[in-house]
């Protein structure tokens, strides 16, 4: 059986869903370990151990929270050192992206980013990742050993196998030399009311909205039908909204069951992170706009004028 | 291996900023409708490192210092340096060699590690992803090869003396980050508007140095690349549904829609 990691990933010590899907994953490809650093690491073992890994190594040094991706790129080093696995699976996610790469770097192992999914093939890892800006899906074949892959969010469903892992400490001594880039400070701007990850309804805005001063407007419909905003990262880039409402590549991987995007041309940049969506409708004045042609119904109009009358049209008919 | 710390104050800051140029993101779409990539492209300075030379210049205005690009391309990525150095970058590195077509991302951070260190930079600035990449895994290769923290995802970057402080992007917000220089730092494209070349600084431009730079001058080997793509399949496409022009009746067919889908 190929030893497969899963690097599971805590933010102020709670487990991100994006370790349990790739536990969820990793089950099939071979025998599970799972790397879970910083405080509260020991209680997420727990839970991936329910999740299928036979051993998770845990170290609550408050450095893993504390210091960006060097105490880690330590920690997986010196156990890569002992153990020598085939296969490591990080979430595509910032956190991780920064320890991956770090970490390849230092076992000068090359990384495959951005993977859809990964499959063991011919005795090594075979993972899809998108290419030609996602007209095409590589198979791409990681040559060294360990297979490091990065895979995108919401790409796997997570679910319980039912096991207990056994929870082995981790030994790592993090240097000063290790803890330079430190967070010295959190700060959590406005909270959404209806978080965009979980959304049944995402309406999302890009640049044919005209302005910041009209994205109430999706507000006001995101109200009616009970969903969450979401942007394009041309709007973001351009201030109109805050990072946290992008949706996409560099933002959050949304997959609702309705999902309206309004003035939104569809890049391939946008378009990653929401194309898993269960209905896609598009409102956009160009009728050759990429999204239109993934869209399952695209309306070629005036985008400030359809959202309000829809928005009417919705809360007459909810009562 | 690390970089030396200056031993001077920031009165001079020494900025690296790496640059690359794509596919223009503006221009047609990427393949020839026979799934060919279309060789006549339009190629730019990606817009995320225009966004990388705003801020090394802005803080070399604050403080005073040097702004280098460097780059790995084909010879004709020398226009993408040019471009840097007419918004007001000093020089440029170009490391161009016939071995490094379809370099990866390994090979890529060695190779602009190599050239980086001589420059013994107090900054190295990167966009966090490359417009036609997008693996985000450069940055955090080079700091590691570098030697230097990586302070990542900015959208503000402070000096202070030896302190560097970036606003480092969340989800939720974002997270105060420091480090000492010399240090590595990715920042997003959001970080600042970047300025339009002057027709003084095109001028002045034309005379700054760009230094081309060959894999056997840097000392490194290509070794083997660490992925293989094996092959290419079509993207499993959605399929289109409906386009309709609004004549009147486009809120009711998203209703209907919206009906379908039981949000209604």
């Amino acid at each position: 059986m190929a030893k497969v990691w899963v690097y599971a990933e805590l933010h102020g010590g709670k487990l991100q869903t994006t370790a349990l899907e790739l536990m969820a994953k990793a089950r099939g490809l071979g025998d599970v370990e799972a790397i879970v650093l910083g405080v509260g690491a020991k209680a997420a073992a727990v839970v991936l151990g329910k999740h299928g890994a036979k051993v998770v190594h845990v170290n609550e040094d408050k450095a893993f929270d504390d210091f960006i991706a060097e105490p880690a790129a330590d920690a997986l080093a010196a156990l890569h050192e002992q153990q020598q696995p085939d296969l490591i699976l990080f979430a595509f996610t910032p956190d991780s992206r920064d320890i991956a790469g770090r970490l390849a770097a230092r076992l000068g192992k090359g990384v495959i980013s951005n993977a859809g999914d990964a499959a063991a093939a011919d005795g090594g890892f075979v993972a899809k990742v998108p290419y030609f800006g996602g007209a095409k899906m590589a198979s791409m074949r990681a040559n060294g050993k360990p297979a490091i892959v990065l895979v995108r969010p919401k790409s796997f469903e997570p679910s319980e196998a039912g096991g207990t892992a056994e929870i082995k400490e981790l030994a790592v001594s993090i240097g000063d030399g290790s803890k330079r880039a430190k967070i010295v400070e959190r700060v959590a701007e406005a909270s959404e009311k209806v978080k965009l990850e979980d959304a049944k309804v995402v309406i999302s805005g890009g640049r044919g909205m005209g302005g910041p001063d009209n994205f109430p407007l999706l507000e006001a419909l995101a109200n009616a039908l009970g969903g969450a905003v979401g942007a394009s990262r041309a709007v973001v880039d351009a201030g109109w909204v805050p990072y946290s409402m992008q949706v996409g590549q560099t933002g959050k991987s949304v997959r609702p069951g309705v999902y309206i995007a309004v003035g939104i041309s569809g890049a391939m940049q946008h378009t990653v992170g929401m194309k898993a969506s269960k209905v896609i409708i598009a409102i956009n004045k160009d009728a050759e706009a990429p999204i239109m042609k993934m869209a399952d119904l695209g309306v070629v109009g005036d985008a400030l004028k359809i959202v309000p009358a829809l928005t009417a049209a919705v809360k007459a008919k909810k009562g | 291996m690390t970089l030396s710390r200056r031993s001077d104050n920031d009165l001079h800051v020494k900025i690296v900023v790496t640059v690359k140029q794509v596919p223009d993101p503006n221009s047609a779409t990427l393949l020839e409708p026979d799934h060919t990539l279309a060789r006549d492209r339009e190629v730019v300075l990606d817009p995320g490192d225009e966004c990388g030379i705003e801020e090394g210049l802005q803080l070399k205005e604050a403080h005073g210092g040097e702004v280098i690009l460097v780059s790995m391309g084909p010879e004709r990525a020398k226009d993408a340096i040019r471009k840097g150095l007419s918004m007001g970058a000093d020089r440029g590195v170009l490391i161009s060699d016939a071995q490094l077509s379809g370099a990866d991302a390994l090979l890529t951070a060695r190779v602009l590690a190599a050239a980086i260190k001589p420059e013994k930079p107090d900054l190295v600035i990167c966009a966090t992803e490359s417009y036609d990449g997008s693996t985000g895994m450069v940055p955090p290769m080079l700091a590691e090869l570098l030697g230097v923290p990586q302070l990542t995802i900015a959208k503000k970057v402070e000096v202070d003396g030896s302190t560097v402080r970036i606003h480092r992007q969340t989800a939720d917000g974002y997270q105060v980050v420091e480090a000492s220089t010399p240090v590595l730092i990715t920042v997003t494209a959001g970080i600042a508007e970047p300025r339009y070349a002057s027709l003084k600084g095109i001028m002045a431009a034309r005379s700054k140095e760009i230094k081309q730079v060959g894999l056997a001058e840097l000392g490194v080997e290509r070794g083997e690349p660490g992925e293989t793509i094996e092959g290419l399949a079509d993207a499993e496409a959605r399929k289109a549904g409906a386009i309709v022009q609004d004549d009147g009746t486009a809120v009711d067919r998203i209703l209907q829609v919206l009906a379908e889908a039981k949000v209604v």
